[in-house]
């Protein structure tokens, strides 16, 4: 028998998670359309005030990928767990580590990524100028993943309780708050015009951060969550 | 070999075995057999590592599994109640991606002519949640023959099965025995071996 190799088992994970995310596509979909319609209703709810929704739409950008991504969270297990798959998962000869990283990176390349897409075309409805708009992109990309891999935690742990939802936004939602901060921070610095620049790498450090702690809680999480 | 040594289970504050101790040598074959609730699943999750002993040890080739971690991960299928079978993938997608994850590549070839051995054929692209209850397990079994691991632990493995997919079985454990694989097997059906070395273990309630 040959060894078998990281890099192939992580590939097949990855290639799973994209291919059963395209035949429910729906679910995917969904998340999108909620952040865009919830970042929506705040000019529609306001009204024309160029100045008031400058300064509130780093927050409810942000705020909404928040949410957005909670709702995600649902996917990342829950469905693995009810079919047996997450058994087969945990014992498959790799270190749980990185196949956790593997399942989180799947989620957020369909997730996170069509929410930075996206953010520049809602970020309009704003009237925010076009360097802050690639400000907020950019946030995204490096927030995002910060949110799946946190969210992931919280996933793992209220694994098969009944009512797990709740639970994971009330578990999530605290530990979101520094992203939120620095990411609506990056944006405000440059609707003010001074440089986000401090603003994302300290978010660049929380990403390296969260990248290094969360997947092992995760897979901790997961552990006991099989038993 | 297969080792366990004094294992015990304790779910709850419920005591459901203690003290289980077998060797498992290569050809042999075990059978855990007790009424629903005795712990059966715990024991074959625990031989599998799954679930944590509550007292005693595992030991595969002499070392403790938790020491051995993903060598052992290697050596061993385990099949549980739940197929493992995802409902969006087609059958040979499932095969393939079960394999692949215990890091063993199978063509599409391959996957076809497996299936077709466990009696898919001409199901191989049709999405899973199309599939019986019968021909789900007979899908998770053909993991069996993708990935020769010496080591299979099987959790009622009878169920949903017809007879033509039951004597199937027989024969793939009776093949998989005869060339030096080990199998413990959780079944309230008496299977009747022809081949390897026969135990068995009787879990009291």
């Amino acid at each position: 028998m040959s060894a078998p190799s990281t890099l192939s088992i992580l590939r097949w994970l990855v290639w799973r998670d994209l291919t059963l995310a395209w035949r429910r596509r729906a679910d995917v979909l969904s998340t999108l359309f909620f952040f865009v319609i919830v970042v929506s209703l705040f000019p529609l709810g306001i009204g024309p005030e160029t100045n008031l929704l400058r300064s509130i739409a780093p927050g409810v950008v942000w705020v909404a990928a928040l949410l957005a991504s909670m709702l995600s969270l649902g996917r990342l297990f829950a469905n693995d767990y009810q079919d047996g798959t997450l058994e087969q998962i945990l014992l498959t000869p790799q270190p749980l580590y990185l196949l956790v990283v593997a399942k989180i990176f799947a989620l957020w390349l369909v997730s996170g990524v069509p929410l930075a897409l996206i953010a520049p075309l809602v970020g309009v409805q704003f009237g925010l100028p076009q360097d802050t708009l690639l400000v907020l992109t950019i946030s995204l990309f490096i927030g995002t993943p910060i949110l799946s891999l946190i969210g992931s935690i919280g996933a793992a742990l209220t694994l098969g309780l009944r009512g797990g939802g709740v639970l994971v936004s009330v578990l999530v939602l605290p530990l979101y708050v520094p992203a939120l901060i620095f990411g609506a921070g990056a944006v405000e610095a440059s609707i003010m015009g001074t440089s986000p620049q401090a603003n994302l790498s300290l978010l660049g450090a929380m990403l390296a951060l969260a990248l290094v702690f969360a997947p092992w809680a995760t897979a901790a999480g997961l552990r006991i969550s099989l038993e | 070999m297969l080792e366990i040594i004094g294992l015990g289970c304790v779910r709850g504050d419920r005591r459901l075995f203690s003290n289980v101790d077998f060797s498992l040598r290569p050809g042999s074959f075990l059978q855990v057999q007790g009424p629903n609730g005795c712990g059966k699943t715990s024991l074959l999750r625990m031989i599998c590592g799954l679930l944590e002993p509550a007292e005693g040890e595992i030991r595969w080739e002499g070392a403790n599994i938790r020491s051995l971690g993903e060598e052992y991960s290697a050596a061993m299928t385990y099949i549980g109640h739940r197929n493992g079978v995802k409902d969006e993938l087609t059958a040979s997608e499932n095969l393939r991606v079960s394999c692949g994850l215990g890091g063993i590549d199978v063509s599409e070839n391959e996957a076809s002519s497996i299936l077709d051995t466990v009696g898919l054929k001409g199901r191989e692209r049709l999405p899973a949640r199309l599939l019986s209850q019968g021909q789900r397990r007979r899908l998770a079994l053909a993991r069996l023959l993708a990935c020769r691991t010496p080591l299979w632990i099987l959790d009622e493995v009878l169920t949903s099965l017809d007879k033509d997919a039951i004597a199937l079985i027989k024969s793939i454990v009776e093949e998989h025995l005869q060339s030096g694989g080990m199998a413990i097997i959780a079944t309230h059906q008496e299977l009747n071996l022809s081949a390897g070395s026969f135990q068995r273990l009787e879990l009291a309630s």
